[in-house]
């Protein structure tokens, strides 16, 4: 299947604001007092968001993990309002009850990121339950790390949407590293994606730095899952270039891994690749770059300029 | 007025509000075909009522069935899941507490998870320590939670009806005990009862029994022996732990004057310090006498009938509380 020229330059264009969100955050996250808490990024892995999310509807769902930002920025979510809570701010999409790490968007059926690893899968399965129960053509996306895929809540998880036949993606994002331990130190399976025919259902793997082919993989996905096919296992194989959080000086990952995967950059594949095709020119993508660094600086300073809460609104949205 | 066991209460509840709300189903192990076939079982006779698109059997995987309600809740639906026993809580564990007590207040409270987890709990069947293991303390220590627990049928069936149609998640717990208790009087109508409520079973002016669930028997029984002594017992049946009642709580101690709490969970970290808690802080000049606790000992519950008799609360250990508090 071919991918439009409007889809890849979509795909595109998200995956730069990604990058320059990113860029923003491990800028910010090292000035004192700025940023709570610990700052994840996923720099290298964005053609896994942009191309996931652009091959779902609004209406469907994604649950997230902890490397949340590119889904979440994929998807719709407002920049400011993710940046004001990754501020701990007021006007954040969360109040500042979340942080960077729990970011919640639920008006973009982005409705939970969860940093505990495997989390996702049992929630993905209850939001596809509930599209399946009321016959909606929609589908929940569950994204994950290599390292949830150890997790009980996997197995349980992976065995009840094949056995329901769930209308769910699960999206193993394959960055190799799980935490500080490389891939081949937590599993012996060379494919994530072999394990998907222990529960009954397709596994697919796909490149994950290629955006068109991550699209591509995630629309047949999505059209078994609304056509009462059930889920699908997408490995995304791809690679984290800094450590598992800024602070992380990641000293066990080969310096020369590092640029080799560089080198594989998503947006520089892509873009190149468009370049070459002449469909878009040099101007073109410094306007897309220039307008993403516009998107992210304005997301910085509504952050910037938002108060703080007011401490007792701890208080708040425990209950209804 | 019909009288029923608790499982029949709990389940016209269920059969009541899943006629009520489409949006209402139930999932777990055995709730639909199950290994025990009993009609005095909560779930009995739905799945033939309601059919397998909304009484859904799972495959045994604790985790994923609370994060079936979890992720199902957020998308609107009413789950009621069940936890077969008590102890099998802790496979759930990281859905109910790390999900669906705090996915709220992470969203800034954008989003609502109405679901209720019912679990399967109590001692007196020798099943051993695996199977029953009284927890409640745990869950009433996680904000976000709401933790019922009914002692009589008729409490269940507008406890649960309450449950179902809030919008925060409830650990509601049932005492396998009650199941086979002689049936008591259950309104026909329909009715809900108030979270966060207690409810004075007994009224008394010597001394405050504050109780629970399965406890609630054996306290009465002691407090109907001890009234032919001329002693007036007032027992208060919390009926919720979170939301707790502490109005009723202090002023029935401000009637009486003297505390005992009788929980079937064990004694360290159990909620019956929570409740001295709240009556230290906001009602000791009320106490006349130290208050008591009436609890499990702190070990797990035993399989052989004589050692498993032995951990069970009983109204005979209430008695000599009471007497130790009483002049």
């Amino acid at each position: 299947m071919d991918v439009s020229v409007e889809k890849k330059i979509q795909l595109l264009e998200t995956m730069i604001v990604s990058r320059k969100f990113s860029d923003a955050l491990k800028q910010l996250c090292k000035i004192k007092d700025k940023i709570p808490g610990m700052m994840i990024v996923a720099d290298g892995q964005e053609a896994v968001g942009s191309g996931v999310c652009g091959a779902l509807e609004p209406d469907d769902a994604i649950i997230t993990n902890h490397r949340s930002h590119n889904h979440l920025l994929a998807k719709g979510a407002d920049p400011k309002a993710l940046m004001a809570e990754i501020y701990g701010k007021k006007t954040g999409c969360n109040k500042g009850k979340s942080g960077t790490l729990h970011l919640a968007v639920p008006e973009i059926n982005a409705p939970c990121t969860t940093t505990v690893v495997g989390a996702t899968l049992p929630i993905a399965v209850g939001r596809a339950f509930a599209q399946q129960y009321r016959k909606q053509p929609r589908v929940t996306v569950c994204f994950f790390g290599d390292g949830a895929a150890d997790e009980g809540s996997f197995h349980e998880s992976l065995n009840l949407a094949a056995l329901w036949q769930l209308p769910l993606i699960f999206v193993c994002e394959n960055n190799l590293y799980a935490g500080g331990q490389r891939y081949e130190e937590h599993t012996r399976v060379t494919d994530m994606a072999d394990r998907a025919g222990g529960y009954g259902m397709p596994g697919m793997i796909v490149d994950g730095n290629d955006a068109p082919a991550v699209y591509r993989a995630a629309l047949e996905a999505r059209q078994r899952a609304v056509s009462g096919n059930g889920p699908t296992l997408i490995e995304c194989k791809t690679y984290r270039w800094g450590g598992h959080s800024e602070t992380d000086p990641h000293e066990y990952q080969p310096r020369d891994e590092i640029k080799a995967w560089r080198d594989k950059c998503p947006i520089r594949r892509l873009s190149e690749a468009l370049l070459d095709q002449k469909v878009i020119t040099a101007a073109q993508m410094a306007q897309m770059t220039s307008q993403a660094e516009g998107v992210v600086e304005e997301a910085v300073r509504f952050a910037e300029q938002s108060p703080y809460p007011a401490p007792r609104e701890a208080l708040e949205d425990v209950y209804t | 007025m019909q009288k029923l066991g608790m499982g029949q209460a709990v389940n016209q509840a269920l059969r009541e509000e899943m006629h009520r709300d489409p949006g209402v189903f139930i999932a777990g192990e055995g709730v639909g075909v199950s290994i025990h076939v009993n009609p005095m079982l909560p779930t009995h006779g739905l799945l033939e009522e309601f059919g397998p698109g909304r009484v859904k059997d799972t495959p045994v995987s604790e985790a994923v069935i609370a994060g079936l309600a979890v992720g199902a809740a957020e998308a609107g639906l009413r789950p009621v899941v069940e936890i077969m026993f008590n102890p099998f809580f802790t496979l759930a564990s990281d859905m109910i507490v790390n999900h669906a007590a705090k996915l709220r207040y992470l969203s800034g409270g954008k989003s609502r998870f109405p679901l209720v987890v019912r679990i399967k709990s109590g001692a007196g069947f020798g099943a051993g320590c695996q199977h029953s293991h009284n927890l409640e303390a745990w869950v009433a220590h996680c904000p976000g939670l709401q933790v019922v627990m009914p002692a009589t049928p008729a409490d269940a069936k507008g406890l649960l009806k309450t449950a179902i149609r809030d919008d925060n998640p409830v650990i509601f717990i049932e005492h396998m005990g009650s199941y086979f208790a002689p049936p008591m009087p259950v309104p026909e109508e329909e009715y809900l009862t108030p979270l966060g409520r207690a409810d004075i079973k007994r009224k008394g002016r010597d001394l405050t029994v504050v109780t629970w669930s399965g406890m609630l028997g054996p306290a009465m029984n002691a407090a109907e022996t001890l009234s032919r002594e001329g002693i007036d017992i007032e027992i208060v049946d919390l009926r919720t732990l979170t939301p707790l009642d502490r109005k009723t709580l202090l002023s029935s101690v401000e009637k009486t004057g003297r505390l005992i709490v009788m929980h079937e969970a064990t004694r360290t970290g159990g909620f019956a310090g929570e409740i001295a808690a709240v009556v230290l802080e906001q009602g000791f000049e009320y106490l006349k006498a130290p208050l008591r606790r009436v609890t499990g000992p702190d070990i797990p519950v035993p399989v052989s009938p004589p050692l498993e008799r032995f951990y069970i609360p009983n109204a005979d250990d209430l008695i000599a509380a009471v007497r130790e508090l009483l002049p």
